[in-house]
């Protein structure tokens, strides 16, 4: 039987290969792919014309630096002032990744529980919602009454606001498989952990990653705004306390300094999670595709 | 070259069917009467296509062949499954290929094939050497690493039937699986299709609204009928196998087509 199989396997062999989708591969200059540069250059560029506009704007109308700093003055208030700087940004980025990793696990892990269970959905799902709309700055001081630790309060604070956007997307992920390939699992009699391990878990990754670059940037401003709430009590030394604190002494400089770290810590986790999405999904996922057209 | 099989109703002389369908009915909650009063016998290694137009029921009743979909009246049995798996379930013997190629898109083409072995719990390297050796079967050699959206619609229904026959089943289910290709890859995959079914000795169900392609591809086309589903007429094609060009292009051919066609046609005005 098998000399005879082989024969017709010979005979009959596919070669509709030739239709396979083609990937563009494209040119690189300095390691990075031609048609990204454009993207990269065009914002700094309008970035350079911004700073140089402003410091002439500075210069030329005479502003003093309590008033309105150049881009010069900042640069050296950064430098001055990076000991305490540096140190206020360190904990503003602990509260902000704490807070973050919390909202990974927290709501990951209520996604999958909800997916498993309806009733846990219907009974807990409302009040996730009502974590999600009531505004951080108002329920802030509350939490740091009731808790006492301020960076254990600083923390909740912005778990709240980062974990949203995780729990939701999550949940889409996890119920979007294709009910084909539930129908498949179902057919070879695969386990429930087997179903969420091999099928919803993966299928849920695009959808989950979705979420983290949101609650990404809203942990680092749950993380300020809390400080800044708990800062006008006077215990914290965040970014956003040196921020309170600046404003307060008119050093007016420092506040900018300060102002463009969190902004720049906002951009860098940014950039981290979408190169982590990257990685991730490049070789599988429409939206990391790029098509020969 | 293989024997010829002969005609269905030999080879079904002295055998127990592998299924029995008896007065099966399925009403969607929503009222729609799907299929009303099937009587259906499938017999070992028989190659036979369910022909009608759409709505007529066919793909439901294969998922209810497949026990993915519960009957609402009617019986399935399988007196001729001598041994099922592990489970002592003849429905696990089953493989099913749908219409699209339904397959994980994060997965490499030899890991989606693997996935029913290791879903039963084979150990890695025995279930890669299967996967490798059934995508060699269906040709796709080499194409073990690569994803999903790197192949083309062809070559995703053959990592499809991979996937379905590396448990060697007894019974493969497909449901209008090359509706969505091209005529020559389609043609192709014909072929590839009847190649392995000679080879590996299966019962095929073929779900189609192509008079041509159960013709080419079947022993016994059942035709049916919409609202309500129901089996109006049976049509045997005795040409032996293996077929070719050679019977695609043939006064043969042509003529059990036009009796196909005919049979279709009163099912529809039916």
């Amino acid at each position: 039987m098998s000399d005879t199989g082989s024969n017709i396997v010979a005979q009959a062999r596919g070669t509709d290969q030739d239709t396979a989708p083609v990937f563009a591969a494209e040119e690189r200059i300095l390691g990075i792919p031609k048609s990204r540069w454009p993207g990269i250059l065009a914002p700094i560029v309008v970035g350079i014309l911004i700073i140089a506009g402003w410091e002439w704007l500075v210069w030329y109308k005479s502003i003093p630096a309590y008033l309105f700093p150049g881009p010069l003055v900042i640069a050296q208030t950064l430098v001055s002032d990076w000991h305490t700087l540096s140190g206020a940004l360190w904990i503003t980025l602990r509260i902000t990744f704490a807070a973050l990793i919390a909202a990974v696990s927290v709501g990951g892990a209520l996604a999958i529980l909800f997916t498993q269970s309806k009733w846990l959905e219907r009974s807990l799902f409302p009040y996730a919602v009502i974590l999600q709309v009531t505004p951080v700055v108002a329920i802030a001081p509350l939490i740091i009454i009731l808790v006492g630790d301020v960076n254990l309060s600083l923390l909740i604070c912005a778990w709240i606001v980062a974990f949203f956007p995780i729990l939701s997307n999550t949940i889409l992920g996890l119920n979007s498989a294709d009910h084909n390939l539930v129908a498949l699992f179902q057919l070879y009699g695969a386990s429930r952990w087997q179903t969420m391990r091999y099928l919803r878990l993966p299928a849920s990754l695009p959808y989950f990653l979705g979420g983290l670059k949101i609650s990404g940037g809203l942990a680092l401003i749950g993380a300020v705004v809390a400080e800044f709430v708990a800062g006008s009590g006077g215990s914290a030394s965040g970014l956003a306390y040196r921020i309170l604190e600046s404003g307060y002494q008119l050093k007016i400089p420092r506040m900018f300094a300060a102002l463009l770290l969190i902004s720049l810590s906002g951009i860098a986790i940014f950039l981290a999670t979408s190169w982590i999405s990257h990685r991730l999904l490049h070789r599988w996922h429409e939206s990391a595709l790029k098509r020969e057209s | 070259m293989l024997a010829p099989t002969g005609g269905a109703e030999q080879g079904r002389a002295g055998k127990r069917p592998l299924v029995s369908i008896r007065n099966l009915s399925k009403q969607f909650s929503n009222g729609t009467l799907a299929l009303r009063d099937v009587d259906l016998d499938l017999y070992p290694g028989e190659f036979v296509s369910l022909l009608g137009p759409s709505g007529c029921g066919k793909s439901t009743l294969l998922r209810m062949l497949s026990d993915l979909s519960a009957p609402s009246a009617g019986t399935i049995d399988w007196p001729g499954a001598e041994s099922g798996d592990a489970y002592g379930n003849p429905e696990h013997s089953l493989g099913f290929v749908f219409q699209e190629p339904t397959l994980m898109p994060w997965a490499v083409t030899l890991d989606n094939v693997t996935l029913p072995l290791r879903l039963k719990g084979m150990k890695k390297p025995e279930a890669n050497e299967r996967a490798a050796a059934m995508l060699e079967l269906v040709g796709l050699k080499g194409f073990e690493g690569s994803y999903p959206r790197e192949l083309s619609g062809g070559m995703k229904m053959r990592v499809s039937i991979a996937r379905a026959l590396v448990t060697e089943p007894k019974v493969l289910l497909m449901d209008e699986p090359f509706a969505a290709l091209d005529e020559i890859t389609r043609h192709k995959l014909n072929d590839d299709l009847l190649m392995l079914w000679q080879r590996n000795k299966f019962t095929a169900v073929f779900v189609t609204h192509s008079v041509f392609e159960s013709v080419y591809l079947s022993e016994r086309i059942v035709v049916m009928a919409a609202r309500p589903g129901r089996v109006m007429s049976e049509l045997m094609v005795d040409a032996p196998f293996p077929r070719d060009n050679l019977f695609r292009t043939s006064a043969e051919y042509a003529h059990l087509c036009r009796l196909g066609s005919d049979a279709l046609k009163k099912a529809i005005d039916a």
